[in-house]
This record gives C-alpha cells, sequence and structure tokens, in this order.
C-alpha cells in the first residue's frame, strides 16, 4: 500500500529525511520509534502533503500512485489521515460543523453523495460513544479548551469517522494519562482491519503495549537504523536509543 | 513540491470570480450627465414632487457647493469628478404596474441571478422584497399583508407623494442636511429609497428587505432610506446589495435614518457586496455612506447588524443616539477587504440619556493588499449617568501585505461612565490551515470556514434566512486570498 523509497526531504534549507525507505502493507500495523529529531513529524507531515516539507529526492508511492504529486486535501480524500501531535483550535466554528464539512468535502472529492446534518450527527454519536466523547464536546468550538486527551480522543473519533485507508498516528500518546491512552489505543485497535495500514509514531514503547505493531523501524537522523518484530519495543527500552542506533552502524 | 503548485494555480483559477457582474441589458431613461442645479430639479421632477421637497434638495445642493470632501479616513482613491456622472437612471417602462407579470422579464430575470426570492416562495421565506432597480422602485410585494396592520413599506418617493407630513417631520431629523459632504449630495440629488413605519405596539409580521442594485454605467446611485418605528413597536430590516462588474469607479452615497420611539426597537442589517474591483484594484464601487440611528425615546433600541464584502471604498459608520433614557445601541460589523479593497468603517455611539448602553463587536478581515480600519467613537455626555459601553474589536490578517488599523476615540464626560475596550489581531496560522486540508478541506474552503467561525458573533445577529447567505459571500469574497 505505502512504498517510500530513498526519501530525502527538506524543511527550508536543511535537510532532515536522508533517504529513507519504508514498505507498509494493508492489514499492518508499523511503528516508527526514534530519539528527539531524527525526522518523525517530518515523515508524517511530509506523508500528508503539508506545505514547506519538500522531496528533494526519491519517491512515496501509495497504492500505485505517486503521493507527493497530490494536494494533501486529495490525499485526505484518498484516504489517507494524520492524527497530529497538536491538534489545532479553530475558535467559533463548532466539532459538530468541523466534522460535517470534512465529512462531506472528502464524500465530494470520492463522487460520493454528501450526508445532511442528521446523517452526520448519526454517525459521529454511534463512533463517538465508545470513546468517552460527549455531545457537549461536539458542540465546543474546535479544540478549543479541550485538555490533551479530549483533543487526542478527538483525533481518534475523527480517525472511525474518516475510515481512512493509511492512518498515520503521530505521537498519539503524548500527553496522555494511562486511562486515556488505553482508550486511545482502544479505538485504533478497533480499527485494525485488512484493508487497512497503520503507521505509529512514538518516542516510547509504553504505547506499543496497547498497540501491538507487525513490525518497528527505528529512525534517526533521517534514515531508517534498525527494524525488527515487536520485540524490538522491549530492546530499545532496555538499551536505549543511543546503544541501538550503534549497534546498528 | 508540485502539490504546492498545484494549489496555487487551482485558487488563482478560482480568483476571479464576482457571481454578480453580470449586467442587464435594458433601456434606461437618464438624467443629463453632470451636476447642476437643473440635474437637482430633474430629478425632483421625474418624481412629480411637491415643492417643498425641491426646496429642501435645492438648499441642500446651494450648501454642498461650499462643503468640501473629507480626508481624514485612511483611504485613498483618484479625485471623484462630480461632473461626469449621471444622477438619475431608471429603466424606461409604464410607469404603473399592477402584478409581477407586468414587470420586464430581463428584469425579472436579473433578480433571478441575484437569487432574490421574488415570488411565491417569498411567502414562505416570509420576506417582503421591495426591489429598487438603480433609481426606480419597480416591484413592492406583501404590501397588503403589511397595510393590515398598519406598516409603512414603500419606496421612499411613493411617501413622499402619500404621506408629506411624515416625511418632513423626520426627514434629516437624524442626519442634518448639512452633516457631512455626502450625505449633502445625496440631499440634494436622492434618486429613491425605501419608506417604513411601524405603527405604535406593533410588531412587524415579517422581515422587510430591500435589494439595491446599480446597473446603468457611470451612474451613482443615492438612495435614501427613512425609518420610523412608533412607541413600543418592532421592525427588522434587510438591505442587500451587488453591482455589476465595471472598470470604472461608481459613487454610492446613501443615507439611511432610523428613529426609534419610546420602547421601540429597530434592527438594520446590511450584507454590502457592491462590485469589490478586479484583483490588481481596477473598477470598484466607492461607498460613502451615512447611516446612523435616533433612539429618541426612552427604553428605544437600534441595532446594526453589517456585512461589508464589496466595494473598492467603503466609508461607513452607521452610528446610535442615544438620546432615551435606558436606551441601547448596538453595533456587529464584519469587515472584508480582499486584493486592493479598502475599507474604512465602525461607528458611533452617543449616550446622551441616563442609563444608556451600548455594545460594539466588530470583525475585521484583511487579505491581499488590502486595508481595513476599524473607526469608532464613543462618546458619553455629561448628563449620561451609568452609561456603559463594550466593545471588541477583532482583526483577522490573511497573508504579508495587508493591513489592519483600529482607531477607536473614547470621549467621558461622566464620572459615572463604565467603557470598557478590547482589541485583538490575529492570523489564520499555517497549522490551522494545514489541519483543514489534512481532513479533506479544499483551501477556499478552509478559509471560509476559519474566517466563518472568527465572525460568527457578528454572523449569529443576522436574521436567520440571510445568516446562510452571508456565510457564503464570506467565502466568495476571500476567494485566492491563499497561495
Amino acid at each position: 500500500m505505502l512504498e517510500i523509497k530513498n526519501l530525502h526531504v527538506k524543511v527550508g534549507d536543511k535537510e532532515i529525511l536522508k533517504g529513507l525507505n519504508l514498505s507498509l502493507a494493508a492489514g499492518q500495523v508499523h511503528a516508527i520509534m526514534g530519539p528527539n529529531g531524527s525526522g518523525k513529524s517530518t515523515l508524517s507531515y511530509v506523508l500528508a502533503g503539508r506545505a514547506g516539507y519538500d522531496i528533494t529526492q526519491g519517491t512515496i508511492t501509495y497504492n500505485g500512485e505517486d503521493l507527493g504529486a497530490l494536494a494533501p486535501e486529495a490525499r485526505a480524500a484518498k484516504g489517507v489521515f494524520l492524527a497530529m501531535q497538536y491538534p489545532v483550535e479553530i475558535p467559533g466554528v463548532t466539532t459538530m460543523m468541523f466534522l460535517k464539512s470534512a465529512l462531506n468535502a472528502q464524500r465530494r472529492a470520492r463522487g460520493e453523495k454528501e450526508l445532511d446534518a442528521i446523517g452526520v450527527l448519526k454517525i459521529v454519536r454511534q463512533k463517538a460513544a465508545t470513546l468517552n466523547v460527549s455531545e457537549e464536546m461536539l458542540k465546543r468550538a474546535l479544540n478549543v479548551g479541550f485538555s490533551g486527551g479530549e483533543k487526542k480522543r478527538l483525533e481518534i473519533l475523527q480517525m472511525k469517522l474518516f475510515e481512512p485507508k493509511l492512518a498515520i498516528l503521530d505521537e498519539t500518546d503524548s500527553g496522555l494519562d494511562i486511562d486515556a491512552l488505553k482508550l486511545v489505543a482502544e479505538g485504533v485497535n478497533s480499527l485494525r482491519d485488512p484493508s487497512r495500514a497503520m503507521l505509529v509514531i512514538t518516542h516510547y514503547q509504553r504505547l506499543l503495549d496497547y498497540i501491538v505493531p507487525d513490525r518497528i523501524h527505528v529512525l534517526a537522523k533521517g534514515k531508517i537504523v534498525a527494524e525488527g518484530g515487536k520485540e524490538l519495543a522491549k530492546e530499545l527500552e532496555a538499551k536505549g536509543y543511543d546503544q541501538i542506533i550503534k549497534d546498528a552502524a | 513540491m508540485s502539490s504546492a503548485a498545484d494549489t496555487k494555480n487551482t485558487v488563482a483559477a478560482l480568483g476571479e470570480k464576482y457571481k454578480y457582474g453580470f449586467v442587464t441589458e435594458i433601456e434606461t431613461e437618464k438624467a443629463p450627465k453632470g451636476l447642476n442645479e437643473d440635474t437637482v430639479r430633474y430629478v425632483s421632477a421625474k418624481k412629480n414632487e411637491p415643492a417643498w421637497m425641491l426646496e429642501w434638495r435645492l438648499a441642500a445642493f446651494k450648501r454642498w457647493l461650499d462643503m468640501k470632501e473629507p480626508s481624514w479616513a485612511r483611504v485613498h482613491y483618484p479625485k471623484i469628478d462630480y461632473q461626469n456622472a449621471y444622477y438619475y437612471a431608471a429603466p424606461k417602462q409604464t410607469p404603473k404596474l399592477q402584478s409581477l407579470d407586468e414587470v420586464d422579464p430581463k428584469l425579472l430575470e436579473t433578480y433571478k441571478k441575484l437569487g432574490i426570492p421574488l415570488n411565491e416562495q417569498m411567502a414562505l421565506a416570509g420576506v417582503a422584497v421591495d426591489a429598487v432597480f438603480d433609481s426606480v422602485s419597480v416591484a413592492t410585494t406583501f404590501k397588503e399583508k403589511l397595510n393590515e396592520v398598519g406598516v409603512i413599506f414603500c419606496p421612499i418617493s411613493e411617501a413622499i407623494r402619500d404621506y408629506p407630513e411624515m416625511v418632513q417631520k423626520y426627514l434629516g431629523t437624524v442626519v442634518p442636511v448639512t452633516d457631512n459632504f455626502f450625505a449633502t449630495l445625496n440631499s440634494a440629488v436622492f434618486s429613491d429609497g425605501t419608506f417604513v413605519y411601524v405603527p405604535k405596539g406593533v410588531r412587524c409580521p415579517m422581515e422587510l428587505s430591500t435589494y439595491f442594485r446599480i446597473n446603468a454605467s457611470e451612474t451613482g446611485q443615492f438612495e435614501r432610506t427613512l425609518i420610523i418605528a412608533d412607541e413600543g413597536s418592532y421592525v427588522s430590516y434587510l438591505e442587500g446589495c451587488t453591482a455589476p462588474k465595471r472598470d470604472e469607479n461608481q459613487l454610492h452615497a446613501a443615507v439611511v435614518e432610523l428613529v426609534a420611539l419610546e420602547g421601540a426597537e429597530i434592527k438594520y442589517s446590511t450584507v454590502q457586496n457592491w462590485y469589490p474591483g478586479d484583483e490588481n484594484g481596477v473598477g470598484g464601487i466607492f461607498n460613502f455612506v451615512t447611516k446612523r440611528g435616533d433612539c429618541r425615546g426612552d427604553r428605544s433600541k437600534i441595532s446594526w447588524t453589517q456585512v461589508e464584502t464589496g466595494s473598492a471604498i467603503t466609508w461607513k459608520y452607521p452610528s446610535c443616539i442615544l438620546r432615551g433614557d435606558g436606551s441601547v445601541g448596538e453595533f456587529y460589523s464584519i469587515a472584508i477587504a480582499n486584493h486592493y479593497q479598502q475599507a474604512d468603517t465602525g461607528t458611533k455611539m452617543i449616550h446622551i440619556g441616563k442609563n444608556t448602553r451600548s455594545r460594539i463587536i466588530s470583525k475585521g478581515i484583511s487579505a491581499g493588499k488590502a486595508h481595513n480600519t476599524y473607526r469608532g467613537l464613543v462618546s458619553v455626555l455629561g448628563k449620561a449617568d451609568n452609561a456603559r459601553n463594550f466593545t471588541q474589536c477583532d482583526s483577522l490578517l490573511i497573508g504579508k501585505e495587508c493591513g489592519a488599523h483600529t482607531v477607536p476615540y473614547i470621549e467621558s464626560r461622566n464620572p459615572s461612565a463604565k467603557i470598557e475596550h478590547e482589541a485583538t489581531t490575529s492570523k489564520i496560522a499555517d497549522d490551522q490551515l494545514f489541519y483543514c486540508l489534512q481532513r479533506g478541506l479544499g483551501q477556499e474552503e478552509a478559509v471560509a470556514l476559519i474566517v466563518n467561525g472568527f465572525c460568527k458573533e457578528v454572523l449569529q445577529q443576522l436574521p436567520m434566512e440571510f445568516a446562510v447567505e452571508a456565510q457564503k459571500l464570506v467565502g466568495i469574497s476571500l476567494e485566492g486570498s491563499v497561495g
């Protein structure tokens, strides 16, 4: 589903990703782990198409298509979803209104029929129940005054709502207490599906106790330096990034 | 990155889209070009006005000759040649129309394009439309229903003939003939407009609405509106404005006067979408408008809501004179300036009576190379004990070449006054935009959503039927602002 080859990415004048290779098949959950500044967030942004993250070399192929050639909203309509580390606030726009606009924009782009407010509300309510997202939260302005946990739960709610083909979770565990973490992990696990691929980006091994990946890639200085099964997370926890990176070199 | 380039192209392609930029091919009757005493007489004669009205106009014209165009606003424009314009234009046709069927189909087609529901649907929407095409009202609907409760809703030219005492009693009492250069010009040459009278204790059964439209080329439009809400009455009035796309600038100098007697309430909403000029700043309407409401009676209330998205230049300060004790003035404003548009707009709240309250919520949005100025005055006079004002001015910037300016004046001559002023300036952040795009919204849609959120407090003040239109307009007027 996702094939990244020799990816080089610049932000401004600085090269952040320096020849990254990654292959992710449908039905798989992979984790990207790495120290701060290794390029984890850059990878998630470049996959989602954020302006200012320029591919200077290499390719990203998504379901046979050149992902780099698509506008960010087109990628979303084709099933690319990024759960963000820092979900932004949009004052004056209710969460429900935002969900409806976004869902319908995606449906429109795919040539599907748009849903009316009641139709969207029905689906949202049903998905929201398991995530402990209240009606009251849906009426508040998007992410405005939300706690860290509420923001992350809303990200997962959107993931459930949009039913992406490729879901990227950027440090979804940051700022969560253990209860919130479990709730979020359950949400993610419920979306595991043979037709869906997920890329879980995290700094800590903790999240991977709850979302067990099929494969782990260690990212350092813009490249994948080590790969392995789920046991690699434990090894990282025990040895630390420095040692693993040294071992790999 | 190619996706960014793609987006830019798409956005650029969307840039030039003024939905109302069509011209209706229809024969018009015009006054000779230029402005002199004869022009004033011509306009007055065309309207079959009584002598007192002509005298009033001539006095205004004489006064105007000695007045100077104001230059204190933060707007720049080439000198207006007042002699190089027509001051009267009307569709050529038989004068009296009994029903809509008699109206020129081309006119109706124009209204259709404008989206004015001038048919049975209006009954469902509960909207009565007094449509002003250039200088003449061509169709007035729902008159009968309003007649039942005694509400007068008609072209002002008709009111001058049919209700002369009322017009004489109130015309020019809120905006004096000599008020300012543009108001005085309007007093001399105003061609038509709307007159509303709501009798004592009557709650007007429907929203009243007028669409003004400038169609003829090189024509100034000078409409005059007078609304009187008698004791304990209520009326909500909405005006919408569009004009066709032309290379030259057209002058629009309107005067609106509102009078609220004891316990009366007037809600006046404007959606102004005159042609703003193209993205290089060519063409567009010069909008110099004087709007003022007089809370003449105790416990009266006047509320202005405006959505200003059009015009090359907007110079407009809908104000409230809070004369009656316990009277309330409100001003809710959204002003959007894109490309080379210039907006200098705000309000004046003059607290004269005791326990008077005013509230100002202003949302200014600047994009492209546009400049947007909030200019406001809150004045508390000596006898206005316990006067209160709350002002909130928020500015939103889109891009790096636009400007937002806030010029609030506060004068208080009474120590018991409580005046609060809050102001913020913000930008649409890259991360907000990216977040929306990532969730599937297009660039334009994302900007419209964020800006509508920013304007929410004001949009909520609009009558339901128009709030949706206004939201769309906010999006349309910012097309091409992000690239």
